[in-house]
C-alpha cells in the first residue's frame, strides 16, 4: 500500500488535505423532480462515513454525481481540496473514486479477472495487446488478499452475491481507488458474509482509503462508521458522530416523523393446521424438511443465504425442484407440480425479487393487482372493467398503497408501495397460506413497519403465513415459531419464547462458520 | 510495474494458506465442453456421411466444402459481435447484394479494374451501409431488429433500382474478377484464405484487445458498461460497421464465386448466418460468443449443405433435414450442459 500512497501523492503533488472529498451545495434536477437540493457532504481521510436515508432520499443520485455519471446543476466538488468538474465516470476513476454498486456493475458472462480490470485493462506498450497472464495473476493476488475462496478465471455469473461483491472490491483496489463508495453492500448478504465484509472494509480503511457506506441497516453503521450523514427527500438533514445521536433521533431524521412500534404484534387466533410438509427433499438443495403452518400463525423460515430456505418455498409452490416428500394442505395430501396447482389449493407466493417476478412495471396498479384473478373477473373472455377496477381499488385502499389512483404506473411507486401491490395481487385469490419471501427487502424503514402491520393483519384474518427472511429482528419480531435451516436441513424449530438472535445464529451456523464469524 | 512485485510477496505472506483455494472452475470446463460437444457432433456426422458415401472425405470434396462455407463463416464472425451486444442484423443479405451489384456493374463497365480494387470497393460500400445502421442503433437508439429490418428493405430496393432489375452475368465479368473465387494464394483457395485471415484477425481482436473485450462487457451488462465509462455508443456503432464491411466484402466474393449479380442475391441468407452463430454457442441474450464456436457452427452448416446432396437426399427434403439437425445439435448442447449441472448438484453434500 505504501507505494500506492506515494504514487498517489506524487501524481497530485500535494499533501493530505483536510477532506479527501467535499461537496457543497449540490443540486440536481430531473424532469419533474428535484432529486438533490443544496446538499453537502464531507469525507475525511481514512474515514468510514455512513450515508443514510429512505429510498428516494437522493442517495443514488448523489453517488452518481460523485462518480461522474451525472453532472450536478449547481454546486462544487472538491477532491483533496481541489475543485474538480468531472467529465465522466472515467475521470472520476482517474481521481481515485470507485463505487461498489449493489447489482448493476458486474458482467455476468465475463471472468472475474475481466470484471476486475474492465475499464483499466493492462496492455502491452506499443502493441496494445492485453496482458492476460499479468491480469490473471494480479486478480488472483487481490482475491487472495481479500480472503476470497474462488478463482480469478471463474465466470462472474457463477459466483454468489457476496463473492461478486468481493470482486467489486478487488476492482476498486486494482484501480487504486482512495475514495470508495459502497452502495447497500450488505442488503443481500447473510450475517456471516456481513462480518466478512466488515472485516474487508476495515482493512481498506487501514490501507488508507476513505469510504462512504450506504445502508439501511443500523447495525452496519454502528459496526463501521465514524460519522453519519442523513438525506431526506433530496435535502441534507445533518451529519453526526455515530455515537452522538440516538437510534430514535436518527430514525426521525430519516423518516421525518417518529416510527413508534416497529413490530405490531397482533393477537391472532391460531387454528388448525393448513400446511404441512413431510420429508421434503431436492437433490443438491435440501433434504428431510418437516414443518407445519397453522391458521393465523406466522412461521418464520430463516438461515444463511444458500441454506435452502428459498428453495424449500419454491418447491412448495411448484416452481423449484423437489424429488422427495409430501405436502399436505388442510390435512390432505396435495400434488403440486406447478404454481397453478399450488394456487388452486390456496397457496400464494410473494417472490423475493418483486420487480422481476412480482410486477409488470410499465402497467398500471389496477392491471397488476387483478392479473391473477382475470379468469374470475371475465365473462365469456371479456374482462369486466368495472369489476376489475373496484377489486383493485378496494385492495389498494385496504393495504394503503400510496398513489394518486389505481391507474398510476407501478414503476413510478416506491419500493414499499410496490410491495403492497404484490401483496394485493395475492389477496385477489382465495388463499389459505401465504409464502412471503423476503417481503421487506430493499424497503425503507417507514414502509417496513407498514408491511409488518399488513403481515400481522393477514395473520389475524386467518391466513397461515410462512415468512422467509434473513433479517433477524424481523423474524423474531413477527413469527410465532421459527424454523432455522443450515445447508439444506432444518437445524432448529424455535418457539417465539425461546427465539433470540443468539439461539437462531447458533442453529444457522455450523462450527466452522461461527469461527470465521468470530475471528473476522 | 516493478513495484508490484514486493506488494505481491507481502500479500502472499499476509494470507493464510487456506485462503487461496485454487480450484479450477467448473463453469470454465462447461464452456470448453460445450464446444467439444459440438465438434464431436461434427466428427460423428462426418463419419456417418463417409460411411454412406466414401467420396465425402476426399481432399477435393473437403476443399469444395470449405470454399462454400467460407462466405458464411466470415459473415458469422460479424454477426457474432452484433449478437454479443444483444443486437441482431437482418440487413446483411441485402447489404451483400447491394455491394455485390454495384461492384459487378463497376467491374463490367471497367474490365481493367484490379480485383483488389473491386474487393475494396465492395467493402467500402458495405462499411457505409453498416455505419449508417450503427448510427441508427447507437445514436438514435432504434431497436436493432427494427432498424435492420427497415434498412434491409431499403438496401434491397436500392439493389433493384441500380440494376434496373437486370442481372449482371458471367460474360459481363472479366476473368480477373471471377478469378477472386477460383484463384489461390499460397496454394490455398482465395476464399478460404480470406476466411482464415478473417478468423485470425478476429481471434486477436476479440481476445487480446481492449476494444474487443469491451464489446463483450457492453453485451453482458450495458448499464454497468456506461457506469464504468465504457464508450457504449461507439462500440455499438463499431459492431454494425464491422458487420457491414464484412457483408460488403462477402458481396464481392459471392458475385465472383457465382459469376452473377442479381437483385435477389443472398435473400434470407442472414438467417443462415444467425443459425451458424447460435449453433456455435453465441447467446442471443448477449455477452457470450466465441470465435472458435462460430467456426464450428459455420462448418457444421457448410457440411450439411455439402453432405446431403452426396447422400442423394431429395433437394425438397434437404432444408427440412438441415433444420432438424440444427435443432438436434442445439438440443444436444442443452442436454450436455444440463447433465453437467446435475452432476454438480449431486456432488454437493447436504
Amino acid at each position: 500500500m505504501l507505494w500506492e500512497e506515494r504514487e498517489y501523492e506524487r501524481k497530485r503533488g500535494i499533501g493530505m488535505a483536510e477532506f479527501v472529498l467535499e461537496l457543497n451545495g449540490i443540486t440536481k434536477t430531473f424532469p419533474g423532480v428535484k432529486a438533490l437540493d443544496n446538499v453537502h457532504f464531507r469525507l475525511k481521510p481514512g474515514e468510514i462515513h455512513a450515508l443514510m436515508g429512505e429510498n428516494g432520499a437522493g442517495k443514488s443520485t448523489f453517488i452518481k454525481i460523485i462518480t461522474g455519471v451525472y453532472r450536478p446543476d449547481e454546486g462544487d466538488m472538491l477532491v483533496n481540496g481541489r475543485k474538480v468538474e468531472l467529465k465522466g465516470p472515467r475521470h472520476a476513476a482517474e481521481l481515485g473514486i470507485a463505487a461498489i454498486y449493489q447489482h448493476v456493475t458486474c458482467y455476468p458472462d465475463l471472468t472475474v479477472t475481466e470484471n476486475i480490470f474492465m475499464g483499466h485493462e493492462r496492455v502491452e506498450k506499443g502493441t496494445r495487446r492485453l496482458l492476460w497472464k499479468e491480469m490473471h495473476e494480479e486478480a488472483q493476488r487481490l482475491l487472495d488478499e481479500l480472503g476470497a475462496d474462488f478463482h480469478s478465471r471463474m465466470t462472474m455469473g457463477a459466483l454468489s452475491v457476496a463473492q461478486q461483491q468481493i470482486v467489486e472490491i478487488a476492482k476498486a483496489l486494482s484501480a487504486n481507488a482512495r475514495i470508495i463508495i459502497m452502495d447497500e453492500p450488505t442488503a443481500a448478504l447473510t450475517v456471516r458474509e456481513c462480518e466478512q465484509l466488515y472485516a474487508i472494509t476495515e482493512r481498506l480503511r487501514a490501507g488508507g482509503a476513505s469510504i462512504i457506506f450506504i445502508s439501511h441497516r443500523f447495525e452496519d453503521m454502528y459496526r463501521l462508521a465514524d460519522n453519519v450523514t442523513v438525506f431526506r427527500d433530496g435535502k441534507y438533514i445533518g451529519t453526526w458522530g455515530v455515537h452522538d445521536i440516538s437510534n430514535k433521533d436518527l430514525i426521525v431524521a430519516m423518516v421525518g416523523r417518529e416510527v413508534t412500534q416497529l413490530f405490531p404484534k397482533k393477537d391472532a387466533q391460531i387454528g388448525d393446521e393448513v400446511l404441512r410438509v413431510e420429508g421434503l427433499g431436492a437433490t443438491g438443495y435440501f433434504a428431510d424438511i418437516n414443518f407445519s403452518v397453522r391458521r393465523g400463525e406466522i412461521v418464520g423460515l430463516t438461515g444463511l443465504v444458500g441454506s435452502g430456505r428459498s428453495e424449500v418455498c419454491q418447491a412448495i409452490f411448484g416452481i423449484g425442484p423437489r424429488d422427495r416428500g409430501k405436502i399436505y394442505v388442510e390435512g390432505r395430501e396435495a400434488s403440486i407440480r406447478r404454481p397453478a396447482d399450488a394456487m388452486a389449493l390456496g397457496i400464494g407466493y410473494l417472490p423475493e425479487d418483486r420487480q422481476k417476478q412480482g410486477l409488470i412495471l410499465n402497467w398500471e396498479i389496477a392491471g397488476n393487482i387483478t392479473l391473477p384473478a382475470l379468469r374470475r373477473l371475465a365473462r365469456m373472455g371479456w374482462i369486466r372493467r368495472k369489476a376489475e377496477w373496484s377489486v383493485a381499488k378496494m385492495l389498494a385502499e385496504k393495504l394503503g398503497v400510496k398513489a394518486t389512483g389505481i391507474f398510476d404506473l407501478v414503476g413510478s411507486l416506491s419500493g414499499g408501495n410496490q410491495q403492497k401491490v404484490v401483496v394485493a395481487k395475492l389477496l385477489t385469490s382465495e388463499l389459505k397460506v401465504l409464502i412471503l419471501d423476503e417481503p421487506t427487502k430493499g424497503v425503507d424503514v417507514g414502509a417496513k413497519s407498514a408491511i409488518y402491520e399488513i403481515i400481522g393483519e393477514l395473520a389475524a384474518q386467518g391466513y397461515g403465513i410462512l415468512l422467509v427472511s434473513s433479517e433477524m429482528p424481523e423474524v423474531i419480531g413477527l413469527s410465532d415459531r421459527i424454523v432455522v435451516m443450515r445447508e439444506g436441513r432444518i437445524t432448529a424449530i424455535l418457539d417465539r419464547s425461546e427465539a433470540t438472535q443468539e439461539t437462531i445464529l447458533e442453529a444457522a451456523m455450523d462450527d466452522s462458520t461461527r469461527e470465521t464469524g468470530a475471528s473476522a | 510495474m516493478m513495484a508490484d512485485k514486493p506488494m505481491a510477496q507481502q500479500a502472499a505472506q499476509a494470507v493464510p494458506s487456506g485462503g487461496a483455494v485454487r480450484r479450477a472452475s467448473l463453469s470454465v470446463h462447461i464452456m470448453r465442453f460445450r464446444e467439444l460437444g459440438l465438434l464431436g457432433f461434427v466428427v460423428l456426422l462426418a463419419l456417418l456421411v463417409q460411411w454412406r458415401n466414401p467420396s465425402f472425405l476426399t481432399l477435393e470434396n473437403i476443399n469444395d466444402l470449405l470454399r462454400n462455407a467460407a462466405i458464411l463463416s466470415i459473415l458469422a464472425l460479424g454477426m457474432m459481435l452484433v449478437i454479443v451486444t444483444r443486437g441482431i442484423d437482418l440487413s446483411i443479405g441485402a447489404t451483400l447484394a447491394l455491394s455485390g451489384m454495384i461492384t459487378a456493374l463497376t467491374v463490367s463497365a471497367n474490365p481493367g479494374m484490379h480485383p483488389m480494387a473491386a474487393l475494396l470497393l465492395g467493402t467500402a460500400i458495405g462499411l457505409a451501409c453498416g455505419s449508417l445502421l450503427g448510427w441508427f442503433v447507437a445514436r438514435l437508439g432504434i431497436l436493432p431488429i427494427i432498424a435492420t429490418l427497415g434498412m434491409m428493405n431499403v438496401f434491397r430496393g436500392l439493389t433493384f433500382t441500380i440494376s434496373g432489375g437486370k442481372w449482371v452475368s458471367a460474360h459481363q465479368m472479366p476473368d480477373s474478377f471471377t478469378g477472386i473465387a477460383t484463384g489461390s494464394i499460397l496454394g490455398i483457395n482465395t476464399l478460404i484464405f480470406i476466411a482464415i485471415v478473417a478468423y485470425a484477425v478476429f481471434h486477436y481482436f476479440v481476445n487480446h484487445t481492449r476494444t474487443g473485450r469491451q464489446i463483450y462487457a457492453v453485451g453482458s451488462n450495458p448499464e454497468a458498461a456506461v457506469i464504468s465509462g465504457i464508450p457504449k455508443e461507439r462500440l455499438l456503432w463499431l459492431v454494425y460497421a464491422i458487420m457491414g464491411a464484412l457483408s460488403g466484402l462477402c458481396g464481392v466474393l459471392w458475385v465472383a464465386k457465382f459469376a452473377s449479380a442479381q437483385g435477389d442475391t443472398a435473400m434470407g441468407y442472414e438467417l443462415t448466418v444467425i443459425a451458424a452463430c447460435v449453433l456455435g454457442g453465441v447467446s442471443i441474450a448477449g455477452g457470450v460468443g466465441k470465435v472458435s464456436g462460430v467456426l464450428v457452427g459455420s462448418l457444421l452448416i457448410g457440411m450439411l449443405n455439402n453432405a446431403l446432396p452426396l447422400l442423394n437426399v431429395s433437394p425438397f427434403w434437404q432444408t427440412a433435414i438441415q433444420g432438424g439437425i440444427i435443432l438436434l445439435a442445439v438440443l444436444a448442447n442443452v442436454w450436455v450442459k444440463r447433465s453437467v449441472d446435475r452432476n454438480h448438484l449431486l456432488r454437493r453434500r447436504i
